[in-house]
């Protein structure tokens, strides 16, 4: 499987994408800092744009870098090595060198700004994981989608459908919920149906750990109010990894029973 | 020696291979015809292990390939269309498959043969189609396998190259080794090939060598006879001399559904 990794990984590093996408993050930083020293409110906003660009640049990539391979990943395949290890290799290539470059785009212009010497340390590597952890995720979904679907169209339609349901639509859907049902005590409701986006726990994770109540939101003060911030986190973070693993297994069994 | 028994493989409602027993021998240059869509491919995935069939069997050396993956250390296959990542370098792309296979077989002198040291640190991507050719046969030959499946090998290929391949092949065969082939090219299969099976909707419609086609067909080329067989037209002999049940041509079709 490292095999596998390590040969897509560098394939997409040197990609233009690859360094378009991490280039972004960095100029989007530098003009942060330019406009804002603040490090709190830099990280705030970034964290925004994160948590709606991340997932859908990560779906489109996942979804674009499996059906580019689609003829090298049949070469693979008539070599003597198992179906679980290539899929999860191509896969893990795309996971890393996304969160690679979101790291490098997002770190390197903290480092100039003297991130190690702020206070806000944690709060910036809290972003920077919850970064990873959604390339990891959407990348993953990405992936998934096109192993499943041959036509492309369905693919690209599929994955921008899925980003639009989890980034907007959700949202507004609970929204919905909440003020239909206001008369009823939704709080356990609420935080049910916050885990089923892997978003909208992002946001909750970043703002527990940042404290900024005014942006957290229904979801986010039902969790603080109910789960405290430490437990509300901990909670967080163990579902996002189970993100993590549900397309990573999907994955390893769609490609065992697929026809190439 | 690779057999197939009774294959069989439906694509939603589509069945593709009904029923294909065969079995193909060392030192052969076996060639698979049959129209777009006759199942030729889908062939040549299950016997990689790329498509799972419905039904039935594939032994290499009597081993069966179900849930196997080692076994594909035996088999060289040459894909039919040669695309690659497109930001690796020939060598990286070499080097690879090597550590992919635990290989340290040498492409020195496949590279040589076909002229392409110039190109070895040229991006994939970069590289004309005849040449990415090259490169794929490079990487199927490489590490002096018993097995070798080739689709479509002599697409893009310029004449000196294509005579090139055709000696490769023949030498291979000189090794020993058991070759499986899909063309279009009928002037390619009948210098090659030492057994012809065609193959039609899912089935093998006849099998044997490409002289003995063209002579029951009475065509001066391979090319005509196939035309032949696909327009429907009787062969000539049907009553003159020679017995038939030896003969190639034999409708394989009743094989079916036993």
């Amino acid at each position: 499987m490292i095999r596998i990794l390590k040969y897509s990984f560098f394939d997409l590093m040197r990609s233009r994408w690859t360094l378009v996408y991490c280039a972004f993050y960095a100029l989007l930083t530098l003009a942060l800092f330019t406009l804002n020293a603040d490090i709190s409110k830099v990280i705030i906003t970034l964290m925004n744009v994160i948590l709606t660009l991340v997932p859908l640049i990560a779906l489109i990539f996942g979804v674009i870098f499996y059906y580019n391979s689609r003829e090298f990943i049949e070469l693979l395949l008539s070599q003597p090595i198992r179906r679980s290890e290539i899929f999860i290799g191509q896969y893990l290539g795309v996971a890393l060198s996304l969160s690679l470059s979101l790291l490098i785009g997002v770190g390197v212009p903290f480092l100039f700004y003297g991130i190690f010497m702020s206070e806000e340390i944690f709060n910036y590597l809290t972003l920077l994981l919850v970064g990873v952890i959604l390339s990891m995720i959407f990348a993953g979904i990405g992936f998934l989608i096109a192993l499943k679907f041959q036509n492309k169209i369905k693919g690209f339609g599929l994955a921008i459908f899925i980003w639009l349901f989890l980034a907007v639509i959700y949202d507004g859907i609970l929204l919905l919920l909440l003020a239909i049902f206001s008369d009823y005590p939704l709080e356990k409701l609420a935080i049910s149906v916050s885990m089923f986006n892997p978003i909208d726990l992002s946001r909750i994770l970043i703002l527990l750990k940042l404290d900024v109540s005014a942006l957290m939101g229904y979801t986010g003060a039902v969790f603080q109010k109910f789960l405290g911030s430490t437990m509300g986190m901990t909670i967080a973070i163990g579902v996002l990894f189970i993100w993590v693993l549900i397309p990573l297994l999907s994955i390893r069994q769609l490609s065992l029973k697929k026809d190439f | 020696m690779i057999s197939v028994k009774k294959l069989y493989k439906t694509f939603g409602k589509n069945q593709v291979l009904k029923g294909l027993d065969m079995d193909f021998k060392q030192s052969h240059i076996t060639a698979v015809l049959g129209p777009n869509s006759s199942g030729k491919t889908t062939l040549m995935k299950s016997l990689l292990g790329m498509v799972i069939p419905d039904s039935g069997q594939i032994l290499v050396d009597d081993v069966d390939i179900k849930n196997n993956c080692d076994y594909r250390n035996k088999i060289g296959y040459l894909p039919q269309i040669a695309r690659f990542p497109e930001n690796l370098k020939v060598i990286e792309l070499l080097d690879m498959i090597r550590e992919l296979r635990q290989s340290d077989a040498s492409c020195d002198t496949l590279l040589d043969y076909f002229e392409l040291r110039p190109f070895i640190n040229e991006r994939l991507g970069y590289l004309s189609g005849g040449t990415r050719q090259k490169v794929n046969i490079v990487q199927a030959l490489m590490f002096d396998c018993p097995y070798l499946l080739l689709d479509e090998p002599t697409v893009g290929l310029d004449p000196l190259s294509l005579i090139r391949l055709k000696d490769l092949i023949l030498k291979e065969r000189g090794k020993k080794k058991t070759i499986l082939i899909t063309s279009h090219i009928m002037s390619f299969v009948e210098e090659m090939a030492d057994e012809v099976i065609f193959i039609l909707d899912g089935k093998i419609y006849f099998s044997g060598h490409p002289q003995k086609i063209k002579k029951e067909y009475g065509s001066y080329t391979l090319e005509r006879a196939i035309a032949k067989v696909l327009s429907g037209m009787p062969k000539l002999g049907h009553t003159n001399g020679h017995s038939r049940k030896d003969e190639i041509l034999v409708p394989m079709i009743k094989a079916e559904h036993d």
